[in-house]
């Protein structure tokens, strides 16, 4: 709890700046609306928000889920057999230069526009990247005494990948799968400025904006900024319950 | 060549004109030239000298980490690969290497599960480890709650779990304090004799090297050769009578002048 108080303290003492400075300085709501203004334009939609977060949301969640699962099974395999990795990570790397977001009109066409699919392969493919990199170099270091403790063992390649590789890869993995977590929101809701089917918090934000709905297009944000906190801290919960380890009090 | 594997009259460990090299980037080096070293069942055998004699590559290859340039390496009679395949050898490194993800009982329990050994009868051995370390409380804490000096005994308890004939160990107190090192020290001694193991221990402390051994090998720096042998004769594991002993002062002594590379009276033969 401690540890929340201080960001929250701040978070306050900015939102209050934020008021006071469109108050005290006249900013037009199309300019800035004041926190107060969105809050209230939150209230006023009301239920619209949570559909609209419910359909992003699950978007983010089936992409995350197979980007997740697809970089990891190409991790592995990267990890096992040299001759994949030389193909996957330079591909991987390459991917990162893609603009993924930009490929979600593309997908439309492809899938059709009432289709939930286009957006779920848009997070699909930027959620691939962090976790397959961190992944891969979780998996690839290995502590030399444990190493050369496997090999003391005979133990077989199978067997060192359980014992060792995975669960010291583990805290790699999660990094990635953080970085991913919020990323796979943002996508989510950035694929929908381009077209496809609208149900979603990217449309709303956009149709709000260009109606002059300002304090509305801003209440939408809050709402996504929301949601990829709710998915960050869904991905650092996980951590906590799959690396009970990294949480015992270390001796002094 | 079924004759001659497993003979029970077989030494613990035969070297013969060991020689091991490695390329580096600035050209090959040799670890090792011709290193012959033998050591008797039951025996606990040092090996001592400066850094990059080979103490710790000689301490590999009979552990089959390290595949030798040339020579011949039995363990038991059995060639080194067959020894770490039957698991004929326990090993521990200056540094635990404990799985940190595991609870202590479970890294103690490590060797026995990669074998296939029961749960209920691993983990019934390791609660028996952990008590002979003076670790039975600790059972269920991770490694990181522990000490250095708890995680090596860890280590040691993980070492003997598959009751080995032959436990091989690199600088295993080199990175504690004194007084817990000769704590350990006296520990290891009650162990090893209790199990009848035999002991092939990598130190580059004298002092350490003479409290523990029947036999002190003095390498000499690279090229690593055997430089000099000095038989140790003295209580096992008798704490400060020893450690306090002018007997145990020559014999420190004797190693010193040998690592200088002074010629050693004492007895080479046995």
């Amino acid at each position: 709890m401690r540890r929340l108080a201080a960001p929250a303290a701040v978070a306050v003492l900015l939102l209050a700046a934020w008021q006071a400075l469109v108050v005290v300085g006249r900013v037009a709501s199309y300019v800035l609306p004041s926190p107060l203004a969105i809050v209230g334009a939150l209230r006023e939609v009301g239920a619209p928000v949570l559909e609209a977060a419910r359909a992003s949301g699950t978007n983010a969640l089936v992409g995350l889920v197979a980007g997740s699962l697809l970089a990891l099974a190409a991790a592995s395999l990267a990890a096992r057999v040299r001759a994949l990795d030389e193909v996957l990570t330079p591909l991987a790397a390459a991917s990162g230069a893609l603009p993924i977001v930009a490929l979600a009109p593309i997908f439309a066409t492809m899938f059709g526009a009432t289709s939930s699919l286009p957006r779920r392969l848009v997070v699909t493919l930027v959620v691939f990247l962090p976790v397959f990199v961190n992944a891969l170099r979780g998996l690839r270091q290995v502590d030399p005494v444990h190493a050369e403790l496997m090999r003391s063992y005979a133990a077989g390649g199978w067997a060192t990948v359980r014992a060792v590789r995975l669960p010291g890869a583990l805290p790699h993995v999660f990094t990635g799968l953080r970085l991913a977590a919020s990323t796979s929101v943002i996508a989510a809701v950035v694929a929908e400025y381009f077209g496809g089917l609208q149900d979603g918090l990217g449309s709303r934000i956009t149709s709000a904006a260009s109606n002059s709905a300002y304090p509305r297009a801003w209440a939408y944000v809050t709402a996504a900024c929301a949601l990829g906190l709710l998915f960050y801290a869904g991905a650092v919960a996980l951590e906590r319950v799959a690396t009970p380890w990294r949480r015992v009090p270390v001796h002094r | 060549m079924s004759s001659s594997t497993a003979v029970p009259a077989a030494p613990m460990v035969a070297v013969r004109a060991l020689t091991q090299r490695f390329a580096t980037a600035a050209g090959p080096v040799t670890a090792l030239d011709g290193v012959d070293l033998t050591i008797e069942r039951g025996r606990f055998v040092s090996l001592i000298g400066p850094s990059g004699c080979g103490k710790s590559t000689l301490l590999r290859v009979v552990g089959d980490l390290v595949t030798p340039t040339s020579g011949e390496v039995l363990v038991g009679g059995k060639t080194a690969a067959q020894a770490r395949r039957d698991q004929d050898y326990g090993i521990a490194f200056q540094s635990a290497g404990l799985l940190e993800w595991r609870t202590v009982a479970r890294n103690v329990e490590l060797p026995l599960e990669l074998h296939g050994v029961g749960r209920r009868e691993r983990r019934a051995r390791a609660l028996d480890l952990l008590e002979l370390v003076g670790l039975g409380d600790v059972a269920g804490a991770r490694p990181s709650q522990l000490s250095g000096g708890m995680q090596q005994r860890v280590a040691i308890a993980r070492a003997l779990a598959e009751s080995p004939s032959l436990l091989l160990m690199d600088e295993p107190f080199g990175a504690l304090d004194e007084m817990t090192r000769e704590r350990l020290q006296d520990e290891l001694l009650r162990v090893a004799a209790a199990a009848g193991t035999t002991v092939l221990f990598v130190t580059h402390s004298i002092p350490e090297a003479v409290y523990l051994s029947d036999r002190v090998v003095v390498m000499s720096a690279r090229p690593g050769r055997v430089a000099a042998v000095v038989d140790v004769d003295l209580p096992r594991g008798a704490g400060t009578d020893v450690r306090e002993a002018p007997e145990f002062f020559a014999r420190v002594t004797d190693v010193r002048e040998a690592l200088r590379g002074a010629p050693v009276r004492t007895g080479a033969s046995a």
